[in-house]
């Protein structure tokens, strides 16, 4: 933020429009390819006004699936990325304090409610449990949120619509998401797409041919039988990508596999070498 | 990492951690004197060996950081090896060893580098290659070193150090190229015909052998060229040109379809011109077709087996036969009994162990054989002991509750079906425990460790009523609440303390009768561990076992209760446990849940420790029946908000336990001696 102290009223208010959530509008489609049912089952869920929950391992498209329904939907986005500090005043609002005024910012929650947009929340569980139940009766029946420092009861539109993202892989029972959330969400679960699909995602994404896109999924697949034996998770589709992304500007693959696969999967020596081993076999 | 240097405070603070030297009245002020004047990476290199030597004794990550002090600098780069070298004649032989290793180390390197300067060993790949061969295709191989390089097709066998050629990396290449072509034996077929025939028509059978594993190498390297182009190209430029002899053979060997059989084809042809001796390549191992086509029979007869269990399961015809109805399993392609019209359909609603099992049939076979799609039958449920045994239901007692269990087929309850007795165990001998404590000693500090930061103290809690600092953002937020005329929220402060796990975990031991032997031990074994480390987090926690036969006979046997303390008493009766009759599993969960339920804590989570299936004496409980009560059960405790979790030590049969516990609620040990090292970490994660 802007360190200097803000001179005139003019000024404050435009620093504090600054902070004010951004309503994201996709112009473009984002682009997206289905695996499975997934679109169809979002849009029903939509027109009838369901909570949607998508489940899945790091990197296989959840965030991407989530931007190109907006944009089906010709529906704004807002997304939130959850963590152990976020509060309920993070996501509903609170006041901020200007020159000798208080003024009431609206937070993400709200702000998609008040528009009528998707509200995505990343990796839900993160979040702490006291944050979670603000969202209950956004999630049922009665579909409105409570804002207690203003005494407003906002009722949300129809386009309203909640989804979060969840990653099981984490089998933490303390961080298990309670049953009285879970039970509130249409869940989708997503995995990483076969190989065909996943090279052809690889292939546009990364801006790479085909044969290229081809090894680059041929490493992951082998990567994620390394789940457990020396990995915690194998590589998702977006490290491929961004593998594929520093081989279309001239990067040898070899070398730009090692920075965007191997290096972000793992730190332990072994590992490493394996991982190396892994790219040369494969190029 | 930052690249300053530690100053010799910091040093000396992180040694005493690691080292936990002030307990033992000793002072690293000595050593971190002289380590302050390295540099950085390398004084994180002697905290890193530290640490790791400390783990096997604190004495040895003494002696390690006492001579690093002095000799770091000096060593350079040779200073991992040097602290190896040290581990390795602490294991070997103790610790005065360890400090003649560590003092002659510069010479013994010398002598040895005369030798072979680039030469690298077992242990300094085994690591990397078993990664490495566990990431490729085909079922697990298990990776040790030998005299000489060969395979079974389910270990493979490397030499203990490579030095054919100068330099370390080429050496790790050999390596490498000759661990991809054992693999490669197990994944392309080499052992699925029997060669015997035309090695007995050689003159010399060894020499038969040798050129038997050259053609190999050359079919195998086309199919590793298909897979992993890039690993193929280092193989060829390690072997150098074929010999020009063959150059028939590389031909035929290297079309796609090309199999084993057409690699025998080859090897006649040379028989008939009379080849001589092989030519030699590095990364060829040895041929042991007798032994490796041994286990490969051993393996199919086993993974048969499991198929067609789970075929059994999956077509309902289990123990109780026609009243099985399929509705809630995946419907089938064909619903003929002995023949299905397409296998692959069928494979993908087969559960995770049948499928491994399957694709490595399809490994052996190149397909699943049709023996391997027939359901067992009925018989293949039979317990292989203890089938005669009279039943005198000997309890005169009234029972201490009553239970309902599930019938699927009728889709209805058994109103107080299950007599329930609980007990305490018996004691054992608690001298074992102190044996088992004394022999994990180590294993048990650093679990102790691991746990005690997984207590979280010390994590800001912001926004509370009270604590020792100003929420800063608390007071903002209030600052401006009180000027809208909003009420401002009292909590503003932070408090660091300990975060409240708040949980209760109960740990049910099945003590049927087939956990006998290792798999007793090991859950024995496993719970002291778990005891030890459980005490470091503070958990609430209770053990119980459970057996009996018949419904009549439920037998729970309080080993420890959710108010006991991990004292002697409880101790014994550990090392009591023992294997006794049957597992009705039903019963055992909704008894112990509903102990566990009675808990006030926020999370509740209950584990079974088992070697198997629900299954009872003569009734119905085994097969299908056992299972959908123990779902029912496990059920009925998560409505009751208890999370479950399944250790299974069962290296065949787990295929059940998708369907007891969803993906994500269950491990599987397939080896009873790995469970104590694996269960404080399965704990871990499970509640971290
Ligand atoms: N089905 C798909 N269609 C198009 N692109 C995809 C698909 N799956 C993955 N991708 C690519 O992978 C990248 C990562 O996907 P995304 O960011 O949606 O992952 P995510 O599931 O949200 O992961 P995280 O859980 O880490 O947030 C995308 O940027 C996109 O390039
Ligand atoms: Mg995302």
């Amino acid at each position: 933020m802007n360190p200097a102290k803000p001179s005139s009223r003019a000024d404050v208010r435009a620093d504090i429009r600054d902070l004010a959530t951004p309503l994201v509008h996709l112009a473009s489609e984002p682009y997206y390819h289905a695996t499975g049912d997934e679109l169809a089952v979002f849009e029903a869920a939509a027109r009838s006004c369901l909570p949607v929950m998508l489940k899945g391992p790091t990197g296989c498209g959840k965030t991407r699936f989530v931007e190109h329904m907006a944009w089906r939907l010709q529906r704004p986005l807002v997304t939130v990325a959850c963590h152990d500090d976020l509060t309920t005043a993070d996501l509903v609002g609170r006041y901020l304090i200007v020159g000798d005024e208080t003024v009431w910012m609206d937070g993400p929650l709200v702000a998609a409610v008040r528009a009528g947009a998707i509200c995505y929340l990343d990796e839900i569980v993160e979040a702490r449990k006291d944050t979670t139940v603000v969202i209950h009766p956004l999630t049922d029946s009665r579909r409105a949120l409570p804002v207690e420092k203003r005494g407003e009861y906002i009722e949300a539109p129809p386009d309203f619509m909640l989804v979060i993202s969840y990653n099981p892989g984490y089998q933490s029972v303390l961080k298990e998401m309670k049953p009285s959330t879970r039970q509130r969400f249409v869940a989708l679960d997503f995995d990483y797409p076969e190989a065909e699909v996943e090279a052809r995602i690889v292939a546009h994404e990364g801006g790479v041919d085909d044969a290229t896109a081809k090894k680059l999924v041929k490493l992951g697949s082998l990567t994620r039988k390394l789940k457990g034996a020396g990995l915690d998770e194998g590589a998702g589709t977006r490290l491929l990508v961004h593998a594929a992304q520093l081989i279309a500007v001239g990067m040898a693959p070899e070398i730009a596999c090692t920075a965007a696969i191997a290096r972000p999967l793992a730190d332990e020596a072994d590992t490493r070498n394996a991982l190396d081993d892994l790219i040369t076999a494969v190029f | 990492m930052s690249e300053r240097k530690l100053f010799a405070h910091e040093l000396e603070a992180r040694l005493d951690e690691l080292l936990l030297l002030s307990l033992r009245q000793r002072s690293a002020e000595e050593p971190a004197a002289l380590l302050e004047a390295l540099p950085r990476q390398m004084q994180e290199r002697v905290l890193h060996w530290a640490g790791v030597a400390a783990q096997t004794s604190d004495d040895l990550g003494w002696l390690i950081v006492s001579l690093a002090a002095v000799k770091a600098a000096s060593l350079g780069e040779d200073f991992d090896d040097w602290v190896r070298a040290g581990l390795d004649a602490y294991d070997r032989s103790g610790l005065a060893a360890t400090r003649k290793a560590l003092n002659d180390f510069a010479e013994v390197r010398r002598s040895s580098e005369q030798r072979s300067p680039g030469s690298v060993s077992f242990a300094a790949i085994e690591g990397r290659l078993s990664r490495f061969l566990h990431a490729l295709d085909g079922r697990p191989l298990k990776l040790v070193s030998g005299k000489t390089a060969w395979t079974d097709t389910e270990t493979l066998w490397l030499p203990e150090r490579l030095d054919l050629a100068d330099d370390a990396a080429e050496n790790r290449l050999i390596y490498k190229a000759t661990a991809a072509l054992l693999w490669a034996q197990t994944r392309y077929g080499t052992f699925n015909l029997d060669p015997e025939a035309e090695l007995e028509l050689w003159p010399d059978r060894g020499r038969g052998l040798a050129w038997f594993a050259v053609v190999e190498a050359m079919r195998l390297e086309a199919c590793i060229a298909l897979e992993l182009p890039g690993l193929a190209l280092d193989i060829a430029r390690l072997r150098g040109p074929w010999p020009p002899a063959l150059d028939a053979a590389a031909e035929k060997l290297a079309r796609p379809e090309a199999t084993v059989a057409d690699s025998l084809d080859c090897l006649a042809e040379l028989r008939r011109v009379g080849a001589g001796d092989t030519p030699n390549f590095p990364h060829v191992g040895a041929l042991d077709p007798v032994a490796a086509r041994r286990v490969r029979a051993a393996r199919i007869t086993r993974e048969m087996a499991i198929m067609r269990r789970a075929l059994n399961v999956l077509r309902g015809t289990g123990p109780d036969g026609a009243a099985a109805d399929k509705s809630d399993y995946p419907p089938l392609a064909a619903e003929g009994e002995t023949q299905v019209v397409d296998p692959q359909f069928e494979l993908l609603s087969l559960p995770p162990p049948a499928r491994e099992a399957a694709k490595s049939l399809m490994q052996d076979f190149g397909e699943i054989p049709p023996e391997a799609l027939h359901p067992a039958g009925p018989g293949a449920w039979q317990p292989v002991d203890g089938v005669d045994t009279p039943i005198t239901a000997s309890c005169t007692t009234p029972p201490d509750a009553f239970y309902d269990e599930w019938d699927y087929r009728r889709a209805a309850w058994r109103h107080d079906w299950c007599h329930l007795y609980e007990m305490e165990a018996p004691p054992g001998d608690h001298e074992w425990v102190d044996e088992v404590r004394q022999r994990h000693a180590h294993l048990i500090r650093s679990i102790r460790r691991r746990f005690e930061a997984l207590r979280g103290e010390d994590k800001p809690q912001k926004r509370q009523f009270d604590g020792e600092e100003i929420d800063l953002d608390a007071q903002v937020d209030a600052r401006a609440d009180r000027k809208s005329g909003a009420a401002p929220s009292p909590r503003l402060f932070i408090h660091r303390r300990r975060v409240e796990r708040s949980l209760a975990v109960m740990f049910m031991v099945d003590m049927s009768g087939s956990t006998k032997g290792w798999v007793n031990d090991a859950e024995r074994e496993s719970l002291v561990l778990l005891c030890e480390a459980i005490e470091a987090l503070g958990d609430s926690y209770a053990i119980y076992g459970f057996s009996g036969w018949t419904r009549t006979h439920c037998d729970i046997y309080r080993i420890k209760r959710f108010g006991d303390r991990y004292d002697a008493g409880t101790r014994s009766r550990i090392a009591g446990i023992e294997a006794r009759d049957y597992t009705r599993m039903g019963v055992a969960v909704r008894h112990l849940s509903g102990l566990l339920a009675r808990q006030n804590t926020r999370h509740k989570l209950l584990v079974t420790l088992s070697d198997g299936r629900p299954d009872d004496y003569g009734d119905e409980y085994r097969g299908r029946y056992g299972i959908e009560d123990t779902r029912r059960a496990l059920l009925e405790a998560r409505e009751k908000g208890i999370r479950s979790y399944c250790v299974t030590i069962d290296r065949h049969g787990a295929d059940y336990l998708p369907q007891l516990y969803g993906p994500a609620h269950y491990s599987v040990i397939d080896d009873a001696k790995k469970l104590p090292q694996k269960i404080a970490e399965i704990y871990r994660k499970l509640t971290g």
